[in-house]
């Protein structure tokens, strides 16, 4: 359907950004790659009275790579992700995950900023900023705030922005060289929505033959992206068998809660979440036990 | 309801102004107002890639974007692939191939696939396939179109076809 009508501003800069976002008393919205805000508007599920488009705000689309941290500005889009060589060596799980986001032509709009506060139940981007505990610097009426990935995101397109306030960027830890990880999710078609996904990284003790600081999340099967944090503890330092894999497995089973639609019941999700996680892990056991990173 | 807007943009290569709405999409602004009616429209909410024109030399869906939103852009719709008189390259590779049937995908298609093979000219079967992902096509099968595809190459390699982003 054709869109309904709305008033439309480009600000040059993030104050007055949030200057306008406010003088619509939560009647307007912000416009970044519109890759699921025009499809909103175009269904009606939305119908703002002005869209704020953030293009012309500079310094909202920067990589960079300091001391700590690997910050995105929320304007990055999906392609420069992908074809981004600091980003490819400062989150290489955070590529992989990309690659599996829409299509081609969405990806040359679509940007992280939007993804987050869009909050898509089975978005991988949020998924991995939950995995990775990343920090989300939003700005708005009051000034800057810097928000937990695991506190901003609250339930199916539910994020604690309030009202006139934008992201600015999301900020990852560094990425420790020797790290493993894994991405894995199902899809019905290349470009779709997972059904279920799983991301995961530990950093190895070669040595020892363990992995620590295990960061799991299962996405697509509920309504906002999980950290299984009782199999994180569970894993941590326990030989690489198949009997930990079972373990672990069963205990995702218990505490990962999923949502059935028309898509896939609740088992199917959970079924698919847990078997993901095995199999994942499954590949992480064995890169540490043959050395390969 | 908003006034309209005046926004300048370079369509294959020629300067145009036109006078919009801002909810006009830019596929509406082709079709409507310039009367470029090569870009299709089938789902209107980024799914299909029928309307997949180029930005600045990329490919996006001209469904999800506002005409307001190329202020300064170039775009380049399926209308710029072809000389005056004879097909470009990888239309005469589609033709070949049998590559379409109905049309109604295929202007998106062609787009798509001249963005990709201008920027990655040896594209490989995996990489052609994964960016086809992003389009329906109703008839064909997609065989044939990954066949004319990865057959154009060879004019993109040997620079015989007019790269993206250059408008026409
Ligand atoms: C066919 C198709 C398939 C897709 N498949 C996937 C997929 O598999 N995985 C996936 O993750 N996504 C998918 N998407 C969605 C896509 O990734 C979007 O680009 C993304 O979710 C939103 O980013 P955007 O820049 O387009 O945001 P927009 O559409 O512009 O905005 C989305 C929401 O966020 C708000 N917003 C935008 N930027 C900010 C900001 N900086 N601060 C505060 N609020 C903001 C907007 O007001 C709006 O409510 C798909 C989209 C399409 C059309
Ligand atoms: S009409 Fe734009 S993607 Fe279908
Ligand atoms: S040729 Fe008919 S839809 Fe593709």
């Amino acid at each position: 359907m054709k869109f309904p009508p709305f008033e439309f501003h480009r600000p040059g800069d993030l104050p007055e950004a949030v200057d306008l976002l406010l003088s619509y008393d939560g009647e307007a919205l912000p416009l970044a790659g519109g890759q699921s805000l025009l499809p909103m508007m175009a269904f009606r599920l939305v119908a703002p009275k002005a869209l704020i488009d953030l293009s012309a705000i500079p310094g909202l689309d920067g990589i960079e790579l300091n001391g700590d941290s690997l910050r995105l500005g929320a304007l990055v889009r999906w392609c420069d992700v992908l074809c981004s060589p600091v980003i490819a060596n400062a989150h290489p799980l955070l590529v992989e995950a990309v690659r599996h986001v829409a299509h081609y032509q969405v990806r040359n709009r679509g940007t992280l900023g939007g993804s987050l506060a869009h909050a898509d139940a089975a978005a991988e981007f949020p998924a991995i900023c939950l995995v990775s505990d990343a920090m989300i610097d939003v700005v708005g009426r009051d000034g800057k705030r810097c928000i937990a990935a695991r506190d901003f995101l609250l339930g199916a397109m539910e994020t604690d922005l309030r009202e006139g306030e934008l992201v600015a960027a999301v900020r990852f830890p560094i990425w420790p060289a020797g790290r493993l990880w894994h991405f894995r999710e199902f899809a019905r078609r290349s470009g779709d929505f997972a059904l279920a996904g799983v991301a995961m990284y530990c950093d190895p003790d070669r040595q020892a033959g363990v992995c620590r600081n295990w960061h799991i999340a299962c996405f697509g099967l509920g309504e906002v992206a999980q950290r299984v944090d009782a199999v994180e503890a569970f894993l941590e330092a326990k030989p690489a068998d198949t009997a930990h894999i079972r373990e672990a497995v069963l205990i995702a089973q218990r505490h990962l809660v999923a949502d059935g639609d028309i898509h896939a019941p609740a088992g199917y999700r959970k079924a698919l979440a847990t078997e993901l996680l095995g199999r994942g892990l499954n590949e992480v056991f064995k890169a540490v036990a043959g050395g390969d990173g | 309801m908003a006034d309209p807007r005046l926004v300048n943009l370079t369509v294959n290569g020629r300067m145009v102004a036109v006078s919009v709405e801002p909810r006009r999409s830019l596929a509406d602004c082709l079709r409507h107002d310039l009367r470029l009616t090569g870009t299709h429209i089938g789902c209107e909410h980024g799914i299909c890639g029928a309307c997949t024109v180029l930005v600045d030399g990329a490919a996006v869906r001209a469904c999800l974007m506002l005409a307001v939103q190329v202020e300064g852009r170039a775009i380049a719709t399926v209308e710029g692939l072809a000389g005056a008189a004879a097909l470009g390259p990888l239309q005469e590779s589609f033709r070949r191939h049998h590559a379409l049937q109905c049309g109604f995908c295929t202007p998106g298609i062609l787009m798509s696939a001249h963005a990709l093979l201008s920027a990655e000219p040896k594209a490989d079967r995996a990489r052609v396939i994964e960016v086809l992902s992003g389009h329906l096509c109703r008839c064909t099968g997609y065989l044939p179109i990954v066949e004319a595809i990865l057959d154009a190459r060879e004019a993109y390699l040997c620079g015989a076809a007019e790269p993206a982003g250059k408008g026409k």
